[in-house]
C-alpha cells in the first residue's frame, strides 16, 4: 500500500488510519488482519441480571470467545473496617456481620475468635456457647450453599431451583430469627460467648429441619444431577486445577473440587471442630460440576455436624465468667416486645450501686484489650476467612482487616474464563459464589 | 347528562388519569437492582414463602428500559452512585423509586467516607422503607403503599396543578404516615378495629398488640 | 489458628505481653503516648480524666526458645536464606503467633525462600494487609503478610514497615494471589508495591483522593439530626480512648 497516489496508512494512538482516495478498497482491506479487528469490548455490570451482585466484568470478545476478562470491584465498598475503629469491641460484631451478608455468622465468629485470642480467653468460652456457635455456623453454611444453588440455578436457566433454594432457606432463617431476633445480620456471637441462649422451640425446629432437608436434597439431585442441560453447562466448564487454585489463593469448595481436601475445620481446627465427626468432600473434576457436587455433599456433612451439636448440647452458661467482659444482663423479650431484663434492672436500680456503675462502664466504655495483633482463619462457606485484628490496648479496635474469600477467589475469573465461551463466564463466576458485600467490605 | 343511560351494560366510566394510574399500579415492573443485604430480602420476597407474585409483582426486569419501579436495595457507595443515577435515567417515565433499608434511606450505620448518605442525594425517592434489612413483609407493604401513591398521582401538568390545589385544601390523597396497613384493609373486622384505633390515636399500639398476639412464645412472658 | 495456641506447648498460652498495661514504668517513655480519657483538649474538663496518660507498648524481640514450630521455621529460614541476619529486623512471638519483621526491600526474597524451601513450604499467601501505626516512628505504615504452609499446617506473619511515601517490592511474582490484596493495600494506605503488574485503586473510585484507612484520614461522616438534636458523626464524638 505504498503506491503513491493511492491509499496510505499510518499508525496513531487510535489505531490504524487509512486515507482512501477511491477505487482502492482492495488495497485497504487486504492490509488488515480480519481477525484482530473483530474484537469487541463488552461491559457487563455492575448492574446485570447474572453477575452475582454489583460485580463488573470488562470482557474482550472475539465472536463468542472471551479473550480477556477484567473484573472491576469496589461498587459496594462500605468502609466497614474503618468504621470499626470508632466503635468499641462489642459493637464490632454488628458491623462485621454486614460484610458477607449470606454468611453473617461466620463474619461474627471470625471476629469473636480474634478478639478472644487477643484477650487470651479462647479456652474459657463455655462449652455450650462453643457448641451453639458450631451449630449455627453449620446451619449458616447450609443456608449460604442453598442460596448458591438458587442463584446459580437461576443464572444457568434452572429457575425452579431458585424458588426451591429460597424456600428451604426460609426454614433456617426462622431458626435464626427465633434465636437472635433477626433474619439476617444477627450480631448473635459476641466476644466471650453469645448474646443470648437458644430457646427450646428453636432447637425443636432444628430437629425438624434435620429430617426435612435430606428429602429436599434428594429432590434437587433428581432435578439437576441427571439433567442434560445442567450437565452440559457445568461439566468441563471453568476448569481450575490445584496448581492454579494455590497460586491464586483460592480456597473453599473450589479448591476441594480440584481434589485437595483443605478444610480449616479439619486441618487447623478451631471452636472444637476436632471433636466432631464429618468428612471433607472433594471432587476430581475441577470444574463447575465438581463444585456443585462438593457443595451438595457439604450440606449433608453440615447436617451431620448439626445433629452431633444437638446431642452434645448441655445446659450451662453461654458467656464467659469474667464479668469484666461479659455483658451484665441476659436480655429477654418482655411482654412489651422490647429486649429487657427486669430482674437486672431491679438489681442495678434498687440494690447495688456498684453493679450500676459496672454496667454503665461496660456499656459506655467497653472493655480494654491488651495490645498486640492476631490472625484467625476459619472455614467460611466460600473458603478461608481470615481476621487480622490489631489492638493498641484501648477500648476500640485499632485495625481489623478481613481476608474475605470472595475477594481473593474473584481473582480466578480471568483464569477460568479466558479462552472459553461467553456463556461460560457466567457459570464460572457463579461457581466461585462471590458475595460482593464480603468482597468490597 | 344521560350518557350513562345510552351506554350498553358492562361499561364503566372513569377518568383517563384514574385508568392510567390503575393500569400502572396493577403491573409494577421492578428493576432488579440488588446492592447488598436488602437485595437478598428482596429476592426472598419474590420467593415462594412471601411470593410477590400474589400482587403480580414477581416480574423483575433486568433492563431498566422495561422497568418503572426501582427498588434501591442496599447501601450505595460513592463508586456506585453514578451507576444508580444512570439506571434511573434509563427508566421510562412515569417511574417510582423505593429506597429499601436504612442504608439507602439515610446511610444508616455506615456514616462514613464510602457511603452516600441517603440515595435521595442522587435520585428522587417516593417511599423510604426502614429496617436493616427490612423483612419481606415490609417490602411488600411498601410496594402496596406505593400503589396507593400511584393511584393519587396526577397525569400531566394540569393534573399536577389540580393536585396542588387539593393539597392546599387539605384533602390530600397521598399516603399519610401511619396509614392503614394493607393487612388491615383486607379484613373487614380488622379494618374496623384500625379505624377505631385511629379515632383513639393508638394505631401503633394496635399493631404491636396484634403482633404480640400472634407470637405464641411471648404470651405470658417474663 | 487456635490449634497453634493449643498444641505446641502450653507456655504459649501464658499471659500475652502487655496484658498488664497501665503502669508507666513498664514502657519506655520514647513511645507515643496519648493524653486524656476522651481525647478532648482545651475544654473545661473537670472530671480528672484529663490528666490520664496512656502509652502504647512496643513489641520487643522475643528471646529464644520461641516454642512450638517457631524455632524450626526460624532456623530453616536462617539456613535457606543467606541474607537472613540482614533482612530480619525482629522476631516476635505473641499469643501463639510468630511474626518476622522483615526489611521492606527484602520482602520479595524472603517470600521466595518461604515458598520454595523444602523445610518451609509456605505455599499459600493467605492475606496481605496494612496497618497504620500513626505516631510510632517514621516508618509508620506496616504491610502485613500472612503465609500458610499447607504441607506442615503452619502460619507465619511477615511484617514490613515503610514510611508514608515508602515503596517495597511486590510479591506478586511469588504469590499471584497477592495481586488484588496489594492493590487494596495501595488503595487504602498508599503503599507503593514496585513491580506490581497493575497497581491501581481497587475499592475506591479511580479519581479518589487520599487513602481512607490511614489514621489521619477522617472517617468522613455527617452530622445527623434526630428529633431536633444534632448528633455528630462517630469520629467527632467524645469517646473513651
Amino acid at each position: 500500500m505504498t503506491t503513491s497516489g493511492y491509499a496510505t496508512e499510518r499508525d496513531t494512538t487510535e489505531g490504524k488510519v487509512f486515507t482512501v482516495t477511491g477505487g482502492d478498497w482492495d488495497t485497504v482491506t487486504g492490509g488488515i488482519d480480519p481477525l484482530s479487528n473483530e474484537k469487541i469490548v463488552v461491559n457487563m455490570g455492575p448492574q446485570h441480571p447474572s453477575t452475582h451482585g454489583v460485580l463488573r466484568l470488562v470482557l474482550e470478545l472475539e465472536g463468542e470467545t472471551v479473550t480477556e476478562v477484567r473484573p472491576v470491584i469496589g461498587y459496594l465498598h462500605t468502609g466497614i473496617e474503618k468504621n470499626l475503629e470508632y466503635r468499641n469491641w462489642v459493637q464490632g460484631t454488628t458491623f462485621v456481620t454486614r460484610m458477607d451478608y449470606l454468611a453473617p455468622l461466620f463474619n461474627e465468629a471470625g471476629y469473636c475468635f480474634a478478639v478472644e485470642k487477643l484477650l487470651g480467653i479462647t479456652d474459657d468460652i463455655p462449652e455450650r456457647a462453643q457448641t451453639i456457635r458450631v451449630m449455627f455456623m453449620e446451619l449458616n453454611r447450609i443456608s449460604s450453599h442453598l442460596v448458591w444453588l438458587a442463584t446459580t440455578g437461576m443464572e444457568l436457566g434452572a429457575i425452579s431451583m431458585m424458588l426451591y433454594g429460597f424456600r428451604e432457606r426460609e426454614y433456617i432463617l426462622d431458626i435464626f430469627e427465633e434465636t437472635s431476633g433477626l433474619r439476617m445480620n444477627h450480631a448473635y456471637f459476641r466476644p466471650g460467648g453469645l448474646a443470648q441462649d437458644v430457646p427450646d422451640t428453636a432447637l425443636a425446629k432444628i430437629r425438624d429441619f434435620l429430617v426435612y432437608l435430606p428429602k429436599k436434597l434428594k429432590e434437587y439431585e433428581a432435578m439437576l444431577s441427571g439433567q442434560v442441560i445442567w450437565q452440559e453447562r457445568t461439566q468441563g466448564v471453568a476448569v481450575l486445577d490445584v496448581t492454579g487454585c494455590l497460586s491464586l489463593g483460592i480456597t473453599g469448595p473450589v479448591l476441594r473440587a480440584a481434589g485437595l481436601p483443605w478444610d480449616l475445620r479439619k486441618t487447623m481446627p478451631y471452636a472444637g471442630y476436632e471433636k466432631y465427626e464429618f468428612d471433607v468432600p472433594t471432587a476430581q473434576t475441577a470444574d463447575v460440576w465438581g463444585r456443585y457436587l462438593v457443595r451438595l455433599a457439604e450440606i449433608r456433612e453440615s447436617l451431620k455436624i448439626v445433629e452431633q451439636c444437638l446431642d452434645r448440647l448441655r445446659p450451662g452458661a453461654v458467656m464467659v465468667k469474667d464479668k469484666k467482659i461479659a455483658w451484665p444482663a441476659q436480655l429477654a423479650i418482655g411482654v412489651d416486645g422490647m429486649g429487657n431484663s427486669l430482674e437486672h434492672v431491679a438489681k442495678i436500680m434498687g440494690q447495688s450501686m456498684e453493679s450500676l456503675i459496672h454496667h454503665f462502664k461496660l456499656v459506655t466504655e467497653g472493655f480494654r484489650v491488651p495490645p498486640g495483633q492476631v490472625y484467625v482463619g476459619i472455614e467460611h462457606p466460600r473458603g478461608e476467612l481470615g481476621v487480622h485484628a490489631v489492638s493498641d490496648g484501648g477500648t476500640h479496635p485499632y485495625r481489623v482487616h478481613y481476608r474475605d474469600p470472595s475477594f481473593v477467589n474473584l481473582q480466578a475469573i480471568p483464569a477460568m474464563a479466558e479462552g472459553a465461551l461467553l456463556a461460560d463466564v457466567i457459570a464460572g463466576g457463579a461457581s466461585l459464589d462471590p458475595v460482593m458485600g464480603g468482597c468490597d467490605r | 347528562m344521560g350518557l350513562e343511560e345510552k351506554l350498553p351494560s358492562g361499561i364503566l366510566l372513569t377518568s383517563v388519569e384514574k385508568l392510567s394510574n390503575w393500569a400502572r399500579k396493577s403491573s409494577f415492573w421492578g428493576a432488579t437492582f440488588g446492592l447488598a443485604c436488602c437485595a437478598i430480602e428482596m429476592m426472598a420476597a419474590g420467593g415462594p414463602h412471601y411470593d410477590l407474585g400474589r400482587w403480580g409483582m414477581e416480574v423483575f426486569r433486568a433492563s431498566p428500559r422495561q422497568a418503572d419501579l426501582m427498588i434501591v436495595a442496599g447501601r450505595v457507595s460513592q463508586k456506585m452512585a453514578p451507576v444508580v443515577r444512570q439506571i434511573y435515567d434509563q427508566m421510562p417515565e412515569p417511574r417510582s423509586v423505593i429506597s429499601m433499608g436504612v442504608c439507602a434511606s439515610s446511610g444508616g450505620m455506615f456514616n462514613n467516607y464510602a457511603i452516600v448518605q441517603g440515595v435521595d442525594h442522587i435520585v428522587p425517592v417516593d417511599i423510604y422503607l426502614p429496617g436493616c434489612p427490612p423483612r419481606p413483609e415490609m417490602l411488600i407493604d411498601a410496594i402496596l403503599k406505593m400503589r396507593e401513591k400511584v393511584m393519587a398521582q396526577p397525569l400531566g401538568p394540569t393534573g399536577r396543578k389540580m393536585l396542588e390545589a387539593r393539597q392546599a385544601r387539605g384533602d390530600v390523597p397521598i399516603v399519610a404516615p401511619g396509614a392503614m396497613p394493607s393487612s388491615y384493609r383486607a379484613d373487614k373486622k380488622r379494618r374496623a378495629a384500625w379505624e377505631q384505633a385511629v379515632l383513639e390515636g393508638r394505631e401503633e399500639q394496635l399493631r404491636i398488640e396484634d403482633w404480640m398476639q400472634r407470637q405464641p412464645h411471648l404470651r405470658g412472658g417474663a | 489458628m487456635s490449634d497453634a495456641t493449643n498444641e505446641p506447648g502450653s507456655e504459649l498460652n501464658a499471659v500475652p505481653t502487655g496484658a498488664n498495661i497501665g503502669s508507666p514504668a513498664e514502657v519506655s517513655p520514647t513511645i507515643h503516648a496519648e493524653h486524656g480519657m476522651f481525647g478532648v483538649q482545651g475544654t473545661g474538663d473537670v472530671s480528672g480524666f484529663g490528666g490520664l496518660v496512656r502509652r502504647r507498648p512496643s513489641t520487643q524481640d522475643t528471646p529464644r526458645p520461641f516454642g512450638g514450630y517457631f524455632d524450626e521455621v526460624h532456623d530453616a529460614l536462617e539456613e535457606a536464606y543467606p541474607g537472613f541476619a540482614d533482612a530480619i529486623e525482629k522476631v516476635v512471638v505473641d499469643r501463639g503467633e510468630l511474626t518476622l519483621h522483615v526489611k521492606p526491600e527484602k520482602i520479595r526474597e524472603v517470600c521466595q525462600v518461604m515458598r520454595d524451601d523444602e523445610a518451609l513450604r509456605f505455599e499459600l499467601c493467605s492475606s496481605v494487609s496494612g496497618v497504620d501505626y500513626l505516631g510510632s516512628d517514621t516508618r509508620r505504615l506496616h504491610v502485613v503478610y500472612h503465609l500458610t504452609s499447607m504441607t506442615y499446617r503452619r502460619v507465619v506473619r511477615l511484617e514490613a514497615a515503610v514510611p508514608v511515601d515508602g515503596r517495597l517490592p511486590s510479591v506478586t511474582s511469588v504469590y499471584p494471589t497477592a495481586d488484588w490484596q496489594e492493590r487494596e493495600a495501595y488503595d487504602m494506605f498508599g503503599v507503593v508495591f514496585e513491580g506490581h503488574p497493575n497497581l491501581t485503586r481497587i475499592l475506591m473510585p479511580d479519581d479518589w483522593e487520599g487513602h481512607p484507612q490511614r489514621k489521619d484520614y477522617p472517617l468522613g461522616g455527617v452530622a445527623v439530626e434526630y428529633k431536633g438534636a444534632e448528633i455528630p458523626p462517630p469520629d467527632k464524638r467524645r469517646v473513651y480512648q
